[in-house]
């Protein structure tokens, strides 16, 4: 086995402890924490896949976190109250409908959003994304009938086949699953024909169209991939906090996921992660103490990317000596 | 005979510049056509325009017998077109293998598969292998692209274009920046590729020109001012009055 994959399985085994842990030591919150940070690593990991490896730099990318958990709500709003979605569509508390629906659903939205904002490029990119995004947050706070600004209870975590999704360890493990399996599905993306093309656009666009490669065809494609996986990470958020919201999709989340993918490292694939795990500790730890603990988790962001180039990442295989 | 290029009546304003005026010209299957002209002729404008990064105003452009004046770049690679850049152009992070792997992979297909192995597909990298073996670049196979010199990197974008298999190669400055040694390397690869593809060479090297070109076109401010083999262009007394005479000079 190489040892990357030695590390990985150490990595997986020692997350899956986390709710003996809590249990043990008494501190039942880690579960949470730890939780909430995996799926906040996969979505920070999908917006990676077309900031880091594609060089698209996508500022509305908690659009699609937020569409993807919106699916869970409002599908389990109409499930609760016994009506149907635009008179048709009938709810569901079905985590093995829910999902994949999330996932779609994010999907169409990143195509719809990608087609007119890959048209330009640089800072325009940037801000037609954060438009975007914008939209969606307004039109979300102006749906009374999904509470609006207060966004959506739901009551119960989705149903899974012979899973008791009630209990919060087997909740995480689901949770933990997941965000292996998209790690799993990343690694085979930037390995495959298709990631060489998108690698290759990000360097040299020019260079890639002059050997007939349609770049705005494979940049597309890839947008919506990675809205694909925010939409997924998103749908998991709102099972794993029981409540969605239009806050979800508030520009500040789109900066989080990129100070994540930043912090933990741009264009790695456990970087994203990493930087997930980290914001969270540090904002757990230093919300103890001020309320204005953004200041020194700026200041931290500014000495990662000034000293290492790549972020935690960077550091971690100075660290190991060059290694994985 | 067919021509893999045909350009007629071709016109390219920028405001009140005529970059392109009225040009007409043909690469004949298996011909090297060089494109000379003093800095400013408009020749980096026409180039684009046959790639397609420009459209023209007027007139057309045939490629391999169709049509090609609207069409966007990448639809003209697929009918044969191939070209290098005047200020070289590579995939900078990934290795002289790895960018010659993604010029035979754009050709090959598959691009949009997700669950596949780049590294594994024996197809690319058998090819590749064969391309480097013998070249100068072969021990070099394993590093940067941006770590290249020069001449190695003008060397790597030949292969990469080459590796496309082109009908038609757009060479534009190949000898730009290069050593004496360096240049004659480059004169005997496109002599050696010539029978694989027609090329239309933009080149400022004289020496290069004569040597390589079947036939010569010279451009001043946007027209072509004569046509023809190297000795009729040599004594053309129109040529060597507006662009010869200044090397001279």
């Amino acid at each position: 086995m190489k040892r990357e994959n030695i590390i990985l399985l150490v990595v997986f085994v020692l997350l899956a402890l986390v709710p003996f842990a809590a249990e043990f030591t008494g501190q039942s919150s880690w579960t949470k924490l730890v939780g909430q940070a995996l799926i906040y690593g996969m979505a920070a990991a999908s917006l990676n896949f077309i900031l880091g490896y594609g060089g698209m730099i996508s500022f509305g990318h908690a659009a699609f976190f937020g569409v993807g958990g919106y699916v869970v709500g409002i599908m389990y709003h109409h499930f609760d109250a016994g009506t149907a979605f635009l008179g048709f569509i009938p709810g569901t508390d079905q985590m093995l409908i829910t999902l994949p629906a999330a996932v779609l659903v994010a999907g169409l939205a990143a195509a719809v959003v990608g087609a007119l904002s890959l048209r330009t490029g640089g800072v325009q990119f940037i801000m037609i994304t954060l438009a975007f995004a914008q939209m969606f947050f307004f039109l979300f706070i102006s749906l009374k009938t999904y509470g609006g600004e207060d966004g959506i209870m739901v009551r119960r975590t989705n149903a899974l086949p012979g899973l008791d999704m009630k209990d919060k360890a087997t909740l995480y493990w689901v949770v933990l699953g997941f965000a292996a399996a998209y790690y799993l599905f990343l690694r085979r993306l930037v390995q495959s024909s298709f990631g060489q093309i998108i690698a290759g656009i990000r360097q040299n666009e020019r260079r890639m169209a002059a050997m007939g490669i349609s770049t705005y065809r494979y940049k597309l494609y890839a947008f919506i991939l990675s809205g694909m996986g925010a939409g997924l990470s998103g749908a998991l958020m709102v099972n794993f906090l029981r409540f969605a919201s239009p806050d979800m999709m508030h520009w500040s989340k789109s900066g989080e996921l990129m100070v994540m993918v930043i912090l933990g490292g741009v264009g790695t694939l456990a970087g994203p992660f990493i930087g997930a795990g980290a914001l969270f500790t540090l904002e757990s730890m230093l919300a103890r103490y001020t309320e204005h603990w953004m200041l020194p988790v700026g200041i931290l962001l500014l000495i990662v990317v000034m000293t290492s180039k790549g972020g935690l990442m960077a550091l971690i295989r100075k660290l190991t000596g060059g290694a994985k | 005979m067919t021509h893999v290029l045909e350009i007629s009546g071709l016109v390219k304003k920028f405001g009140g510049l005529t970059a392109t005026d009225h040009v007409s010209l043909t690469v004949d299957t298996g011909e090297i056509h060089a494109l000379i002209g003093p800095n400013g002729a408009g020749k980096s404008t026409l180039i684009n325009q046959i790639c397609g990064e420009i459209i023209p105003n007027a007139g057309h452009i045939h490629l391999a017998g169709r049509e090609v004046t609207r069409l966007p770049p990448a639809d003209r690679v697929a009918l044969g077109l191939g070209r290098t850049f005047q200020i070289t152009s590579l995939l900078d992070d990934m290795t002289v293998r790895q960018n010659l792997g993604l010029a035979v992979q754009a050709r090959e297909g598959g691009n949009f598969h997700i669950f596949d192995r780049a590294a594994k597909r024996a197809e690319i990298w058998d090819e590749v292998g064969e391309t480097l073996n013998d070249t100068a670049l072969s021990p070099r196979a394993d590093i940067a692209a941006a770590d290249l010199s020069h001449g190695e990197k003008k060397q790597l974008e030949l292969l990469m274009a080459l590796s496309q298999r082109p009908r038609l190669l757009l060479l534009d400055e190949p000898m730009a920046g290069l050593g004496h040694l360096e240049s004659q390397q480059m004169i005997d690869s496109l002599r050696a590729a010539r029978s694989d593809c027609a090329m239309l060479l933009v080149e400022h090297d004289m020496e290069a020109v004569f040597a390589l070109a079947d036939r010569i076109s010279v451009l001043v401010y946007g027209r072509v001012i004569a046509a023809g083999t190297a000795d009729e262009i040599r004594a053309n007394p129109a040529v060597r009055e507006a662009y010869l005479g200044e090397e001279d000079a």
